[in-house]
């Protein structure tokens, strides 16, 4: 039993940690969600130099073979610092799904890219009325000569605006939500007959939503094998939901700290309001709160690479289930605690506030992971 | 990072296991596992039977009859004890009184007491809250007034758990009352044969006996068995406590209540069907387990933080009693809401609706939840 993270993980939080302060502070980081882009190419690179976009990649394509757990340690301090650029979409989610299930070929032409700061990739697995499920695939994928013709629409493709490539499902067999006949597409971002209409989310990073016409992409644009990419799906969604728990725990820590000196520092009736025990024991459920996050984080990090899907989706199911309930209530609490100062664009705390309501939102909900949780016990 | 126990610690697992598979009469498990009312010499004779493996204090230092567990160890031991129904050791003696007097006592109390602690032949209770003196305990006022080699006891405690078996009671009385609260009470050992001790049954919601209001008129304790010095008694409790906390959260009791609530919710019918597959019954039961696969972790973080440093838990313990309370709450308001309007009928054979009538102290003894949030706004917050 250990809990600790290594010498080197806590290096590399240390170090992101100084050039989030010198480089990412919270004005810098308003002004970058309202350019153009939406995030920082100087931090990608930078990200690039300090092996971020490498780190869970193997050694022969470039990469330095972490684990979950370094990607953790990474997420924590991406959560900490609000950090908008899509190394979630691009490293862990599609970096992750190319690391474990493309084929060679595949894997050696990317991943090194990736991890070189030179290529983006963003997963397309949602569609309009499917809500978090990823076996709900309508676009369809038709047999033409060599290669495949895709038709459909997908959407909130988050980070779609920067990629370069999207990693689209699409089902060559059976019908909508059946588990068996879906297929994953490397499909290029300047593909003829590939729409996409851009939008920035409600915690100021981006995504869009793709439209797919007669899309033609060749037999090598298949990841694995053509009707079974389901399983492939849901183990990179479940490494990017351990990733977010992660995250989520950074941003409540941050949150945590700020409400907690606002209180020390914040006087009316001639007193810090921290001296009222209402508002005390809020502060003492949000520190147990937060405890119960870094829990939940390590249980899905240290589950996120293992072998058997049954014993990772519990352990994910339960981790972003209880993740997600209990950082709505952290950030509910701090909004509550600052007051007006709480609701505000021009101050840190609504921020917190929203990157943790994104990441409920992101590949499904409380609600939704306490379903499969809870479903998964009687099936 | 990672969740797993050593080999040396699955090793001592297995060992707890077969231990309690072939030692743990049957008639205390079913007890314990239906939520049964464990009577005295149920009590006793599994301290008994520990002992004589050797465990009847495991986490002690050797020199005093203990095994020199690890935190990992006693943590085992417990979840092990608990999720096979064994009853859990009545921490008074073992785990509060003990490690006081080890740490402050004198020698002829170590080897007076100690020896009869871990056999079993004393059972100790604990004389701390008074009528006016619950949250506040610093203003306890029951005194102990110096006569030659002995104090003369007046006043009364409450809220004292199974008070009705004890041979011992150790007692937080005031030898001052000059200078702040804190600073004018000692900590006496007391035989409960003395003359002018009275015990007084409390009858509980659940119409249960386990606590009682304990009267002293007059009685006389001898000097030698004040522990350590007159005044400084309010350090040594707050030590005790420290130490009474190793098993704050209850994860085994938990999981073992967890999984008689899906037992209950299988078997309970509606309909034609189990409770369990319904899906808005079985949510809630869900939330439970989740909140309980949180705290196991967040308890065995604090563990390692006491393992790797060596020292009693912290402040950061309060966040434990917190969970591990309503955790348990939770659990017996579930079982009760499994058994529908048969919940209703008071029999004596019948202990799930007395539990979660019981279980509403959970959030009330050992610091309250609200002074628990007072603690750790305090001192983990420095608020």
């Amino acid at each position: 039993m250990d809990f600790r993270y290594t010498e080197e993980q806590l290096a590399l939080q240390e170090t992101l940690r100084r050039w989030i302060a010198r480089d990412y502070d919270f004005e810098r980081r308003r002004t970058l969600a309202r350019s153009p882009l939406g995030y920082s190419a100087e931090a990608w690179a930078r990200y690039a130099d300090l092996g971020l976009l490498a780190l869970p990649f193997p050694e022969e394509f470039g990469g330095l073979g972490g684990n979950a757990v370094d990607v953790m340690a990474v997420m924590e301090q991406v959560g900490e610092g609000l950090l908008l650029e899509p190394y979630l979409s691009t490293v862990v989610l599609c970096g992750g799904l190319i690391r474990d299930s493309a084929p060679k070929s595949v894997r050696a032409a990317l991943l090194p890219e990736i991890a070189a700061g030179k290529l983006q990739v963003a997963l397309a697995p949602y569609e309009g009325t499917g809500r978090y499920n990823l076996s709900h695939v309508a676009c369809s994928a038709v047999r033409r000569g060599n290669g495949w013709i895709l038709r459909g629409a997908k959407t909130m493709v988050l980070d779609a605006p920067s990629a370069d490539y999207f990693l689209v499902s699409a089902r060559s067999s059976a019908s909508v939500s059946e588990p068996d006949g879906i297929s994953l597409f490397l499909v290029r971002r300047d593909a003829p007959g590939l729409t996409l209409v851009g939008y920035p989310t409600q915690s100021g990073s981006r995504a869009g939503d793709l439209q797919l016409d007669d899309v033609q992409v060749e037999d090598d644009a298949v990841i694995s094998a053509p009707g079974k990419a389901l399983g492939i799906l849901e183990r990179a969604v479940d490494q990017a939901v351990a990733a977010l728990c992660a995250e989520a725990l950074g941003v409540v820590t941050a949150l945590n700290q700020a409400t907690l000196s606002y209180l020390k520092s914040r006087k009316q009736f001639g007193v810090p309001i921290g001296t009222f025990q209402a508002l005390q024991h809020r502060m003492a459920d949000m520190y147990i709160a937060g405890e119960q996050i870094r829990s939940m984080a390590i249980l899905a990090a240290v589950h996120a690479d293992t072998e058997d899907a049954g014993e990772r989706r519990r352990a994910i199911s339960a981790a972003k289930a209880y993740v997600g309930q209990a950082s709505r209530f952290v950030g509910q609490q701090a909004v509550q605690l600052h007051g007006a100062m709480g609701v505000v664009d021009e101050f840190i705390v609504s921020h917190y506030f929203k990157r943790l309501t994104m990441i409920d939102l992101s590949f499904g909900d409380a609600g939704f992971y306490l379903a499969r949780y809870s479903d998964s016990l009687v099936a | 990072m990672h969740l797993n126990f050593s080999p040396e610690e699955q090793a001592f697992r297995a060992e707890v296991r077969a231990f309690l598979a072939a030692e743990l009469p049957e008639e205390i498990r079913d007890k314990v596992r239906s939520g049964g009312r464990l009577e005295k010499d149920d009590m006793l004779r599994w301290q008994r039977i520990l002992y004589r493996r050797g465990w009847g204090a495991g986490m002690w230092p050797s020199r005093f009859g203990g095994a020199d567990w690890s935190v990992f160890q006693q943590h085992i031991f417990e979840e092990e004890c608990a999720t096979a129904g064994a009853p859990p050791q009545i921490p008074f003696a073992v785990k509060m009184v003990a490690p006081v007097l080890m740490t402050f006592g004198s020698v002829s109390q170590q080897e007076y007491f100690l020896p009869r602690i871990i056999s079993g032949e004393h059972w100790w209770c604990q004389g701390y809250s008074e009528p006016g003196s619950g949250s506040d305990l610093a203003s306890l006022r029951m005194a102990a007034v110096r006569a030659g080699d002995e104090y003369v006891v007046n006043g009364q405690k409450t809220w004292n758990t199974l008070g009705q078996y004890a041979d011992w009671i150790f007692c937080l009385v005031r030898t001052q009352t000059e200078g702040r609260p804190q600073e004018g009470i000692s900590f006496l050992l007391i035989d409960m044969k003395s003359p002018g001790i009275r015990v007084r049954p409390i009858i509980t919601l659940d119409g249960e006996h386990e606590i009682n209001d304990i009267f002293f008129d007059n009685v006389r304790v001898p000097v030698g068995n004040r522990v350590a010095e007159e005044n400084r008694g309010w350090t040594y409790a707050k030590f005790l406590l420290g130490h009474e906390r190793t098993n704050t959260a209850g994860i085994g009791n938990c999981k073992r209540n967890l999984s008689r609530l899906k037992q209950m919710a299988m078997t309970a019918n509606v309909n034609g069907r189990p409770l369990w597959e319904d899906a808005r019954f079985r949510d809630r039961i869900v939330r439970v387990e989740l909140e309980l696969m949180a705290l196991e972790i967040t308890n065995l973080r604090m563990l390692s933080a006491m393992a790797a440093g060596a020292r009693a838990p912290g402040p950061e313990v309060s966040a434990l009693k917190i969970k591990g309370s309503e955790i348990i709450q939770e659990l017996a308001e579930l079982q009760m809401l499994t058994l529908g309007p048969a919940a209703m009928a008071n029999l004596p054979d019948a202990p799930v609706t007395g539990q979660y009538f019981n279980q509403r102290k959970t959030t009330i003894y050992a610091g309250s939840t609200e002074i628990q949030k007072n603690i750790i706004a305090k001192l983990v917050l420095g608020l």
